[in-house]
């Protein structure tokens, strides 16, 4: 099983460099850094431009900026923007805010999806089956900057319901908020609910339908019956062996939905003014610039690869067969 | 979604292969096309979702021809005016009429969606078909380069992308979202190309020199119509999603032109003061994707006959359609 995992790990961390390496290329191909100094009033004397241009390595073939670059995210440094902030600055920050998001709303969205899935299974045919169904399918259909958007205005009801703010929709912590430490926490509760409801209900609505079939295919199935046979009481033959059966297959859409999750990400950090990494690559790619990018992408491609191995091991813990 | 689409139907060329060498005999094939519409009629989600979109083109093509207002057009004396007998959906900051806008964004929308949607899965199907058919390197580059574009995902590299088509004609924008939106699709016709090649009807074939590219177009693909089929559907689906999702940060539709994804971008910051500027646009979008993917539902059970619902009606069907799909 080492071997398996640890080859699987090789191919991916190879994949990730090159997707890096495509992204930087693409970038330093597509953009024009110089643009935003050149509009400047009054424009910039021409020496000032140049020297910029020799900052910005423009005139160097690509594949060695590249490697440049990838020399210094190595030792750490992950370059300078276009502006001359250094990037490693923002980067512990910006990385534990998505960070934070997207794991309280992959678990959430886990969670909740494979116990809905579950329960409509079993259900089948109930109105909570239908209900689900429905509530899933127009889920499915609804791109996150909508949801988004109606859950602000769910939540601007509810406080007004309330007569206070429940909800905060704007930002990841109320600025210069004092207060005791359990205080601190609740603040942070109150901004959190909404942009993790946003980024979690799409993936309640995916992993339930899959959930969902993949169980009803283990309700039908004769070890089932043998293991109820035996003796075991329906609802453990259901969970002990009914439930890790039915979780195998879902081991490889937790990986794929994470790819999901981050294009959900970026709305999310956006319209809730969260400043994480999605919300720098939007900004990277209106400015142009290819540093920043670059590093996001870097990112992206990193948590993949992470996911992508987490869902082998998880594959592997299930499914005895693979273990050899 | 697509993974779910597809699992079930793996089985079906299989099944349904005896019918399809070559060259069906047309007194079969009206059988099957009846059974299937008739399988799709009786699925009253799928057909509400087919009258949605058909009434959501018509209303796209038709609205402006009977709008007094033109999408680019500003009405000076009214001004964030709510919905009224002028100005049917009310009108922006600007003056400009919602309606108007809307439908133009609805037209943009769903043309790329359907566009993208069936380049998308013929580029998946001729991919995964070289792959699966011609196996060795071909199969290892082309499989290697899929795995590669999964990992980057398709709105990271079109947003990098979009400085090089500002300006341009948004048909590179159909050209980019289709670009990078097959892999998923490629892989599952792989894995079905290589169960099919080693069927008799391939290997007669082949033995007789047929080249290979025609047996992919002529043998190997036709097997797998009712994949792609539904493949293509749920595609349309997710590219208008993808579309607008990136036209929302500007990395899409370029203005002047519009779609549904700058329409929401622009009403999203006043959605709450003035929602006609928000609801209109994003209540449209969300009927065309949920009608998109009732269809493609619906398509799947009725084009795939292990797909559970199907089959129980068909028992005491009296039409004898073709073995594969009687099973």
């Amino acid at each position: 099983m080492t071997g398996f995992l640890l080859r699987r790990l090789a191919n991916y961390v190879a994949l990730c460099l090159v997707a890096t390496f495509l992204a930087f290329g693409l970038a330093s191909l597509t953009f024009n850094p110089l643009a935003s100094f050149a509009e400047r009033t009054p424009a910039p004397p021409a020496e000032v431009m140049a020297a910029k241009r020799l900052e910005l390595q423009l005139d160097e073939p690509i594949p060695e900026r590249f490697t440049g670059w990838m020399s210094g995210v190595v030792r750490g440094d992950f370059g300078k923007t276009i502006t001359g902030g250094e990037i490693s600055d923002q980067l512990v920050s910006r990385m534990g805010v998505s960070l934070r998001l997207f794991l309280i709303g992959t678990t959430v969205g886990i969670i909740a999806g494979v116990v809905i899935g579950v329960a409509s299974a079993i259900r089948q045919y109930r109105f909570s089956d239908y209900a689900a169904t429905i509530f899933s399918f127009v889920l499915l259909s609804t791109p996150v900057f909508v949801l988004a958007q109606l859950l602000k205005y769910g939540g601007l009801q509810l406080n007004d319901a309330a007569g206070t703010t429940v909800l905060y929709f704007q930002g990841e912590v109320t600025p210069s908020f004092q207060g005791s430490a359990a205080a601190a926490l609740l603040d942070r509760l109150q901004h959190l609910v909404l942009p993790t409801l946003a980024i979690a209900l799409g993936q309640i609505a995916l992993y339930s339908r899959y959930q969902r079939s993949a169980m009803l295919d283990v309700l039908g199935s004769d070890f089932l019956r043998t293991a109820q046979a035996k003796g075991l009481t329906r609802r453990k033959a259901l969970f002990k062996h009914g439930l890790r059966t039915a979780l195998i297959p879902m081991a490889t859409l937790f990986a794929f939905g994470f790819g999901l999750l981050i294009t959900g990400g970026t709305f999310t950090e956006r319209i809730f003014g969260w400043y994480g990494m999605g919300d720098w690559f939007v900004y990277g790619v209106q400015q142009q610039d290819t540093n920043i990018v670059a590093t996001v992408t870097l990112f992206v491609a990193v948590l993949i690869l992470i996911s992508g191995w987490l869902s082998d091991v998880l594959y592997a813990a299930l499914d005895p067969r693979i273990r050899v | 979604m697509s993974i779910f689409a597809t699992s079930s139907s793996t089985r079906d060329p299989a099944t349904a292969a005896p019918g399809v060498s070559g060259a069906p005999e047309p007194e079969e094939q009206t059988t099957r096309t009846r059974l299937v519409v008739r399988r799709f009629l009786r699925n009253w989600q799928a057909v509400f979702g087919l009258c949605a979109i058909v009434a959501l083109f018509a209303l796209a093509y038709l609205g402006p021809l009977v709008s007094p207002w033109g999408y680019a057009e500003s009405d000076y004396t009214a001004f964030l005016q709510p919905p009224s007998a002028d100005h049917w959906f009310g009108t922006t900051q600007i003056g400009n009429d919602v309606f108007a806008q809307t439908m133009r964004g609805l037209q943009k929308s769903l043309v790329i969606g359907l566009l993208v949607g069936v380049i998308s899965t013929g580029l998946a199907s001729v991919v995964g078909a070289a792959a699966g058919y011609f196996g060795g390197w071909t199969d290892r580059i082309l499989m290697w380069f899929t795995d590669l574009l999964l990992v980057l995902p398709a709105f990271l590299i079109i947003a990098i992308l979009s400085p090089s088509f500002r300006g341009k004609t948004w048909l590179v924008f159909v050209a980019l979202l289709a670009a990078f939106t097959w892999m998923i699709t490629a892989r599952i016709v792989r894995g079905m190309t290589l169960t099919l090649k080693e069927r008799e009807f391939v290997t007669a074939a082949r033995f007789m020199g047929v080249p290979a590219w025609r047996i992919i177009a002529r043998h190997i693909l036709p097997n797998m119509a009712s994949l792609l089929i539904i493949d293509a559907t749920i595609a349309v689906g997710g590219a208008i999603l993808a579309e607008t999702g990136l036209s929302y940060f500007g990395f899409g539709v370029q203005p002047p032109d519009v779609s549904l994804g700058t329409l929401i971008a622009s009403g999203t910051d006043s959605a709450i003061t003035f929602p006609w500027l928000f609801l209109f646009a994003a209540g449209f979008l969300i009927v065309a994707v949920l009608s998109v993917n009732l269809v493609g539902d619906g398509l799947r059970d009725a084009l795939d006959a292990t797909s559970g619902r199907a089959s129980k009606a068909d028992e005491d069907d009296p039409a004898p359609g073709p073995v594969g799909v009687a099973a």
